[in-house]
């Protein structure tokens, strides 16, 4: 299994289909403690990717995921858009225009992501945002590329097992930035969106893999 | 060439209503819109934002936005923009922060002074956006200030909007740091807050080069009773 332009492609395919799938349950995640958007939003985001893949089919793993951030960071409307746009913009470049992902690049990639949501919505990890899934997915995922014969499916289903928990680990939290954050206390007990969508994405990643 | 402003809210209206509302007080100045999404919902697209940047003048671009995610979607625009050096973000509330901002371009005020207008409008509600050796209680660490004037309002109406807005808009595009009655003189809502009314004398204070220029300036609008009866 190589990571290439066909896996990008799959990859963004099937988070399309898990943001349509689970779209209601993103939506009631959302309605519990921020705006209730974003399922509807990260589906209408995702078929747009799906349409902007299909009128220009990308050459590299890394225009795939440029593609893909532009039309998030235009189409999805709520915070989810720049955010996901920023991580899948700082990952394409982190790429560059390689045919072919080595793990170890992929760990890189990933890590860049997470740098870019970092910067770009200024939480830190226990806030309850999607860089609580984020960010035991890069540490996994180095952890596995680091091991000596480490295949990049390995990396893959590290990083979606890492963002997984991640995310179940939101439940507790109380929200420190975003909508979430003007519940304060009454923000725990409900898992956040944004990380659920994470670990949804990373999974997929795995999928395309398969 | 006039700076030009760009604004990002979440509702279209939100942005053609305050565009509308600056370009009443800063006719030639160019504000253009990015509201909504591409398919008119409530939220914020790059698309539409990176569409207005390219469409602003050559003279530079000063962005206002409202809620959270239209920051962060600006702060993307700026990662794609071709000459992001030449567009700053500003940190303002985006109706006042606008206004004034449109006030200070009118005025022909750089993208720095601009920004600086529309951050002013925070008040102590946003020290941060202060501009570094803000007078403040009328005291520039204790200089003594470079000029000084007291003048009289003659006008009707006083100190209101239209004012306030062309002592700020003149006082932006200066070299100095100016206070009106312990006020800053380039934040449109800070003089507005001093409630003059006629016969009520300003007392205007600057430091900087432009100090004698920007007194003599604003006592001037002041005793033509800045054009109004």
């Amino acid at each position: 299994m190589v990571l290439d332009v066909n896996w990008a492609v799959k990859w963004l395919t099937l988070s399309a289909q898990a943001m349509a799938e689970h779209r209601v349950e993103l939506i009631e995640l959302d309605r519990a403690i921020g705006d209730s958007d974003h399922g509807e939003n990260m589906d209408r985001g995702f078929q747009a990717v799906l349409d902007k893949l299909a009128e220009a089919p990308p050459q590299t793993p890394g225009a795939a995921l440029k593609l893909t951030a532009m039309t998030l960071m235009s189409k999805v409307g709520g915070a989810a858009g720049p955010l996901y746009g920023t991580a899948f913009l700082r990952a394409a470049t982190s790429l560059g225009d390689s045919a072919e992902i080595e793990p170890e690049a992929w760990a890189t990639a990933l890590a860049a992501a997470r740098d870019g949501i970092v910067a770009r919505g200024k939480a830190e990890s226990g806030d309850k945002t999607m860089v609580d899934a984020w960010t035991p997915a890069v540490e996994a995922a180095r952890k596995a590329a680091a091991a000596g014969d480490a295949d990049v499916l390995t990396v893959l289903v590290a990083a979606a097992e890492a963002a997984e928990a991640g995310a179940v680990a939101t439940d507790p939290m109380v929200a420190r930035k975003g909508r979430a954050s003007y519940l304060g206390e009454r923000s725990a007990g409900h898992r956040d969106p944004g990380a659920a969508s994470s670990a949804l994405i990373l999974r997929a990643a795995v999928g395309a893999a398969a | 060439m006039t700076v030009s402003i760009v604004v990002v809210s979440h509702s279209g209206k939100i942005a053609d209503g305050a565009a509308e509302l600056a370009a009443q007080m800063a006719p030639d100045v160019m504000v253009l819109t990015a509201g909504g999404t591409t398919d008119g919902r409530i939220g914020t697209s790059l698309e539409k934002v990176l569409a207005a940047l390219d469409k602003a003048g050559s003279g530079g671009t000063v962005i206002l936005t409202d809620l959270g995610s239209a920051v962060m979607t600006a702060e993307s625009a700026l990662e794609f923009a071709e000459n992001p050096e030449t567009m700053v973000l500003a940190d303002a509330p985006l109706v006042e922060g606008l206004v004034a901002a449109a006030v200070a371009a009118q005025g022909g005020a750089d993208i720095h002074e601009v920004r600086r207008a529309a951050e002013a409008v925070g008040g102590p509600a946003h020290p941060v956006g202060s501009p570094a050796g803000w007078p403040g209680d009328g005291s520039v660490t204790g200089r003594e200030p470079d000029f000084a004037g007291d003048f009289e309002l003659v006008n009707q109406a006083g100190m209101h909007a239209r004012p306030a807005a062309k002592i700020a808009g003149a006082i932006s595009g200066m070299d100095a740091e100016v206070t009106v009655n312990g006020v800053d003189g380039a934040s449109m809502t800070g003089l507005m807050t001093l409630g003059a009314g006629k016969g009520s004398v300003l007392h205007v204070q600057a430091w900087g080069a432009d100090a004698e220029r920007a007194v003599n300036y604003v006592g001037g609008l002041v005793q033509e009773g800045f054009g109004e009866p």
